[in-house]
């Protein structure tokens, strides 16, 4: 998957592989036009991507003047097609705010008021007894709130993977690894150098690169703006915890976030944060002791069983914050042919599917001809899993291929058949592996797996144990063989 | 789907379900052995270190050594074995049988029903997210037995400087075990005032290597981007850090041995009541939990720190079985409770009719230890113990003796204290 041949020229190449990217890439795919998607980590939905809190928002959290607040609307429509023909985890589960005191209830109405100002579908006030009804873990100390039943939960790498396979399936080149380390326009064509010289040529380039999209706009010679990383820490519960809701709940958002929320997430187990904190380095995700008690504290509020015990991980993802808090996505008004995706923090999941709708339109009118291809192929196919499933069709599935009965990750129910499936699809590192197949994130943490997906990884690919990574580049997770070390 | 009508179901080919099984059908009920891996033998075959089998053997063997007897009882015995099988799923039928699927890429999927379950699962690793530990999320943070694994069955070496968090027995084992195949083990820190393995463990693991162990101390932060770089280290000072005394230790791994916890995911899918100082599932005395049929011993039960405890309280399992499946029950039960100084006690009803061990933890270290049990506030037995740790589990023989002289109802309160000799 990593370099590049000798001048290969691309109609559109897009920078990033996260769900912005990843989305505009598939989206694009669909037209006779040859298509890049450069990654510089070793697989996709590697940065902000992945540590998120993975909602399909409801439509009601921002002012309809913002370009975000009608992006997430559209996008949240178009979850259920997507589903169909890319099959990840989603379930449109619905989403509550939840207010405490009368106060807190004015606010609820003004979001009501905005989410029908928003055109947000079914979107309704609730008294207490009708969210208690709606969700019957919450505090019985609520007064009231909000309940947006299109909102919903999804698995946030799934779907980039799903994304990106989709746009691979119909032609689209993946290239990963590959940082962009400078950029020339010359004759109508872009010459993007990745740091290890691989080139890419391309006559239009879509800045989807997260946190790094100031960056890549200055290798351009792009407009200049300043993405700032908010650092947003969650706690993961065990799917055994009592604290686990029906819905998503919001507690009522004051003018910095939305808030710390409990989540359910679809796969089963519960999400409590996230935190917002403004720091300087774009790839600082490390957590902290301190803001575990005022993330729990915020949780207890609205479900008072989310308890630390049930704690399985810590982790922290980066918002890639923009002044003025609203998406940029227009065409570079100093650089033909450049196309701006940044500031793509939350509701950027959920609005992924409709910037790649806004961002394709954006590139016709820069005069990039899109003529629809008629192999274009929507779906992609679904990797049987053994999880939910009953045990006649494990059965049938174990009698078909064998590797269905070898359970490997016994927290997750994970068998040897998905993890191979995973590194034929390309997911070749451990990281790569847990968040296509799930192995590794339950409540052991790779404890009793990890040793033997290492050896799969190894057969499957050829690799030797001391290429095995967590997440590419110099994590590996050898240090040399015991043969070696006796010699 | 191929199905297996049996009397006994063992799930787990460990120490406990090994002995189990071996117990229950040498006295001729059917019974079936399942266990997730392709052989028998569960953690003992990554414990290559001796010191296993002083009390069932009375010689001193490694873990696979320890093993292979077990697999060899198995092997002579009619015990049907399913390797490379996991059980997925248990429920009860309405004649009170159990029906139990299996995974196996030989067999599809396995249907057993059958009149009694033995839980076997053993124990799993808590990890860096129970223990929350700040810092990055680099590559080299590995659980001590995953690192076991990785360097006795797979014959990689995770890292070169490694610092030991927990000085719990495979910390400690790992801690040697990494010095002997080239790594540097940098220290080894413990949040207790006193080490949480067996004391000839830190002497013959630790001291002879001159391994660093700081007791009241906690890894407070990991460092590194890809890989493991440093770890900070803070010292506790009347249980609270104190961050001025934060020091650091440069290292590529770190290695987690911050306690076990019994695998209840079947328990807690069938609904089996757990006990909540334990993890493990309530058990009667005879080892059944709150589901009729359903017994639990070895580490699934609690943790222990001798293999061969775990062998003979699961030959106590399966007598049970055996008595269970002939129809017998005690007479009479009672619940036994923890008093001063005891965390918990196992089983949690005794039978004082039968003769049986009970297992309890201390919650403290004394050197001139007195271990009592009393009925409703009278002592009936008493036990010297020179040296008592948090660590080191007590075994405490319960015979009708004891209860022969005394009045006892169903309401009478049975409890184990600990105390300093006068």
């Amino acid at each position: 998957m990593s370099g590049s041949q000798s001048r290969e020229v691309y109609d559109l190449t897009v920078i990033g592989a996260g769900v912005s990217g990843a989305a505009v890439a598939r989206r694009l795919s669909m037209y006779d036009i040859k298509v890049a998607l450069l990654e510089k980590e070793t697989d996709v939905s590697f940065g902000t991507s992945k540590a998120n809190s993975g909602i399909i928002h409801g439509g009601f959290h921002h002012d309809p003047t913002l370009l975000k607040a009608r992006l997430e609307l559209q996008g949240n429509l178009m979850f259920d097609q997507l589903q169909r023909e890319l099959h990840f985890p989603f379930a449109r589960c619905g989403i509550l705010v939840a207010a405490m005191n009368e106060e807190e209830m004015k606010t609820v109405q003004y979001l009501y008021d905005r989410g029908r100002r928003n055109g947000a579908i079914g979107i309704e006030l609730c008294s207490r007894e009708r969210i208690l009804d709606l969700e019957p873990k919450l505090t019985s100390d609520v007064v009231g709130g909000l309940y947006a039943p299109g909102g919903g939960i999804i698995e946030p790498y799934r779907f980039v993977f799903a994304l990106v396979e989709s746009a691979q399936h119909n032609g689209v080149r993946l290239i990963t690894n590959f940082e962009v380390h400078r950029a020339e326009y010359k004759e109508g064509l872009f010459e993007l150098q990745s740091k290890k010289g691989d080139r890419v040529y391309s006559r239009y380039v879509v800045n989807a690169a997260g946190l790094y999209a100031d960056e890549v706009s200055k290798l351009f010679a792009a407009e200049e703006y300043t993405i700032t990383p908010r650092k947003g820490e969650y706690y993961l519960l065990d799917r055994m915890t009592k604290a686990c809701p029906g819905k998503v709940l919001f507690p009522v958002p004051n003018s910095v976030s939305k808030g710390m929320l409990v989540i359910p997430t679809v796969e089963g187990t519960v999400l409590v944060g996230p935190t917002a904190e403004d720091i300087h380095e774009k790839d600082d995700l490390s957590t902290s002791s301190t803001k575990l008690k005022a993330i729990f504290d915020s949780a207890r509020q609205m479900i008072p069983k989310v308890s630390t015990k049930d704690v399985i991980t810590a982790f922290s993802g980066l918002r890639p914050a923009l002044p003025g808090g609203d998406f940029y996505i227009e065409a570079s008004k100093k650089v033909p042919h450049f196309i701006h995706v940044a500031g793509i923090q939350s509701p950027g999941l959920t609005a992924a599917p409709a910037i790649a709708e806004y961002v394709k339109d954006i590139l016709k009118e820069e005069g990039l001809t899109l003529q629809e291809r008629s192999d274009y192929d929507p779906n992609v196919n679904a990797v049987p899993r053994i999880r939910n499933k009953n045990s006649y069709d494990i059965d049938k599935l174990i009698k078909e291929n064998p590797a269905y009965g070898n359970i490997v990750c016994r927290c997750e129910n994970i068998s040897e058949a998905e993890i191979v499936e995973a590194v034929r699809r390309g997911h070749d590192t451990l990281d790569g592996i847990k968040f296509f197949t799930r192995s590794g994130m339950g409540r052991c943490q790779g404890g009793f797996c990890t040793g033997k997906i290492i050896e799969i990884i190894m057969r499957e690919t050829g690799k030797s144990y001391s290429e095995i990574t967590k997440r590419g580049k110099e994590s590996t997770v050898i240090w040399r063989s015991l043969c070696e070390q006796n010699k | 789907m191929r199905t297996e009508q049996i009397d006994t179901l063992v799930i787990g080919g460990g120490a406990a379900g090994m002995s189990a099984a071996a117990t229950v059908s040498a006295a001729g009920f059917t019974t079936a052995l399942v266990e997730r891996e392709d052989e028998l033998g569960g953690v003992l075959l990554q414990c290559i270190h001796n010191g296993f089998g002083l009390h069932e053997f009375k010689e001193e063997l490694t873990g696979p050594e320890y093993a292979e007897r077990w697999v060899r009882n198995i092997e002579s015995s009619e015990v049907k074995v399913f390797c490379g099988t996991t059980i997925m799923e248990m429920s009860l039928l309405e004649d009170g049988r159990k029906e139990c699927f299996g995974y196996s890429p030989e067999y599809g999927v396995l249907k057993f029903v059958t009149k009694t379950v033995v839980l076997a699962m053993g124990c799993r690793e808590r990890n860096r997210g129970n223990v929350m530990i700040p810092g990055t999320r680099p590559a080299g943070v590995y659980t001590a037995g995953l690192a076991q694994r990785l360097v006795n069955m797979n014959g990689y070496i995770p890292g070169k400087d490694v610092v030991i968090v927990g000085s719990g027995d495979i910390g400690l084992i790992m801690a040697r075990r990494m010095q002997w195949v080239g790594s540097t083990v940098h220290a080894v820190v413990e949040i207790q005032p006193y080490p949480s393995g067996l004391t000839r463990n830190i002497s013959q693991c630790l001291n002879d290597f001159k391994i660093p162990l700081y007791l009241s101390h906690v890894v407070s932060k990991i460092y590194g981007k890809e890989r493991v770089e440093a770890v900070d280290i803070t010292p506790l000072e009347n249980g609270v850090p104190n961050h001025d005394k934060t020091f650091q230790i440069t290292c590529d791994t770190l290695l987690l041995s911050v306690g076990l916890i019994p695998e209840n995911e079947l328990s807690k899918q069938v609904g089996i009541e757990l006990n909540s100082l334990t993890n493990g599932p309530t058990v009667d005395s005879m080892l059944m939990t709150s589901i009729e049929g359903v017994f639990s011993a070895g580490n699934v039960l609690h943790v222990h720190d001798l293999v061969d405890f775990v062998s003979a309280e699961a030959r106590l399992a399966g007598e049970n079985v055996i008595e269970y499946l002939k129809g017998k029950r005690p007479e009479r039960e009672l619940s036994i409770k923890p008093g001063a100084n005891i965390r918990y006690v196992n089983p949690t009803r005794i039978n004082p009719d039968a003769e049986s061990d009970i297992y309890m933890r201390p919650l403290v270290v004394s050197n001139n230890a007195r271990i009592q049990l009393l009925v409703n506030g009278e002592v009936v037995k008493r036990q010297k113990k020179p040296h008592v740790q948090p660590s080191e589990m007590i075994k405490l023989k319960i015979t009708p003796k004891i209860f022969q002289d005394i009045e006892i109802t169903p309401d009478s309160k049975v409890e184990v204290t600990l105390q300093d000799e006068p």
